[in-house]
């Protein structure tokens, strides 16, 4: 049997983390094909229905990546993203879903390198962990 | 210093007793109108506007029901004023629900008066019909509850008051005061400054305090929380997985009355409703072929996260959600469980303060930092 191949539906903001992804792009420096990488504006506009409808239509984690505070390019749409993760994982995590899947990195545009192993990290981790209770559910969960 | 009246009755009148106060307010000048628990003229007892004084007798302020969330009525009366002063006489979940709703700028306070009623918990709608038709008056019922009685023949408060640890009011001006006081009389309790000037202005004389008040509302607290918190652990301890939840929720038809009846689900449309949720028939089609079928209605599950994203935050334990369910759902555990974790979470209680920030309103940039971990 292959190797479970976790999915992960990664918000990344246009101006730090999107722009980290495509400076490891361009450095060459390899990372994990898992992440599915959704451009956003701003992490401030990640509503939490995204996330909870990547879990629903079979993510095994969630990946937000943003600009360091004081960075941000819409001066705290990351401060507010912060505080709606908190939120949402309290949430997700009655029911199994934790901050072990739900990741919130600030990563700024220089930051290649910290892309790589977020996504490295990311990845391993939920090898271990193996696949989402929400996507064993399959059809149930829409 | 709190201010009481004690409001003396014999059997079978303490609504006139009480009516009396409130045909002083309006007489009196006091408030222009009253929002108030009221006999209908022919079935049941509801929330009422009252604006002429020789309309007060059939008040019920303490009867055992709520319809419907007197917050939501709050917000139809005073989020666009009338510029009238109006007295609103709420239960204590109806107040808090208030508080939320006015730092959601869906309340105005300017021109109310707040009076939180003593509440020993309602019936469902229908079981309050049955309550009456077998003779159970206010009086009755707050005599048995006094004794920890709730349950009749045939029914009992809902399961929402059973674990609800706000009996009595909080961010009131008056109280009516029936927790602790001896049969046949209940109190009025000027809270604030403006709370005393009605008082006096309604002519209300008289008494002295409710002697064992404080001593029986600590106890009905304890014993509340104390079923709040084996219900959140039976709660846990059974829906802790999304297998269950969505077995919990599999008699559901996402009708949405749930959300319709919450006193804090604030949004003026729910995004459910609207155009980002009238998919095509291509998009079902996509959807069944990725696994075969699609459950119809689908998006039940989401639904219920989101909501418990968009207003756990300000869940103050009602119950309307589960009240107006007509698919035995129950969705209350379920929302004051999250709300719970989600209130402790941002240190905040819906309906504690009116000055409490709503959590999803302000940020810092230096909290919240074990979410991400990294410190620069
Ligand atoms: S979710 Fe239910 S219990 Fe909570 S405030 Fe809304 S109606 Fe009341
Ligand atoms: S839980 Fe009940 S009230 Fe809410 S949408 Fe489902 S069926 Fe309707
Ligand atoms: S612009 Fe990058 S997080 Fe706001």
């Amino acid at each position: 049997m292959s190797e479970f191949e976790p999915q992960i539906v990664a918000f990344f903001c246009n101006w730090c983390t999107f722009t980290a992804a495509d400076l490891a792009g361009t450095s060459r420096l390899s990372y994990p094909p898992n992440l599915k990488i959704v451009r956003v504006m701003c992490t401030g506009m990640v509503d939490p229905k995204f996330v909870i409808k990547a879990f629903l239509n079979g993510a095994d984690g969630v990946l937000i990546g943003g600009c360091w505070p004081g960075d941000c390019h819409y001066i705290n749409g990351n401060l507010k993203a912060r505080r709606r993760v908190a939120n949402l994982t309290e949430v997700l995590k009655q029911y199994g879903i934790g901050e072990d899947r739900f990741w919130l990195r600030w990563i700024a545009a220089s930051e290649g390198t910290m892309l790589k192993e977020v996504a490295i990290n990311m990845t391993e981790k939920l090898k271990q962990l193996g696949p989402s209770p929400l996507r064993n559910m399959g059809q149930m969960a829409i | 210093m709190a201010k009481f009246v004690k409001v003396s009755f014999q059997k079978d009148g303490m609504n006139k007793e009480l009516s009396k106060f409130f045909k002083g307010l309006l007489a009196n000048g006091a408030v222009d109108a009253v929002l108030t628990p009221m006999a209908q003229a022919r079935k049941g007892v509801r929330l009422s506007l009252v604006t002429s004084p020789d309309h007060t007798a059939q008040v019920d302020p303490f009867a055992p029901v709520a319809a419907v969330s007197g917050a939501k009525i709050a917000s139809s009366l005073t989020a666009r004023p009338s510029g009238r002063k109006i007295a609103m006489v709420l239960r204590p979940c109806e107040i808090r629900a208030v508080v939320e709703l006015s730092k959601l700028n869906q309340v105005n306070l300017e021109d109310t008066l707040l009076i939180g009623m003593d509440c020993f918990g309602r019936y469902e709608n229908t079981d309050f019909a049955k309550f009456q038709e077998q003779g159970g008056t206010s009086e009755s019922f707050l005599e048995n509850a006094q004794a920890g009685k709730t349950a009749t023949a045939d029914c009992d408060i809902t399961g929402a008051c059973k674990i609800c640890e706000f009996p009595a009011a909080d961010n009131v001006d008056m109280k009516l005061c029936a927790i602790g006081a001896e049969n046949g009389a209940v109190y009025i309790e000027a809270v604030t400054e403006k709370g005393e000037q009605a008082l006096e202005k309604s002519g209300a004389k008289g008494g002295g305090a409710p002697a064992g008040r404080d001593e029986a509302v600590k106890k009905l607290v304890a014993a509340r929380t104390e079923a709040r918190d084996k219900k959140f652990a039976e709660f846990r301890e059974t829906i802790n997985s999304f297998e269950v939840l969505a077995d919990k929720l599999a008699p559901c038809v996402n009708c949405y009355n749930c959300r319709v009846a919450c006193p804090v689900c604030y949004c003026k449309e729910c995004v459910f409703v609207t155009d980002t949720f009238r998919h095509n028939g291509e998009q079902f089609m996509m959807w069944a072929d990725q696994g075969g079928m699609l459950k119809l209605p689908n998006d039940t599950l989401f639904f219920h996260l989101t909501r418990m994203t968009h207003m756990s935050l300000y869940c103050v334990g009602c119950g309307q959600c589960t009240s107006a369910c007509p698919n035995g759902v129950d969705p209350m555990p379920m929302f004051r469980a999250c709300a719970d974790k989600t209130q402790a979470r941002f240190n905040y209680q819906a309906g504690r303060s009116l000055s409490d920030e709503l959590p999803l309103a302000g940020f810092k940039a230096d909290e919240l930092v074990e979410v991400t971990g990294q410190v620069k």
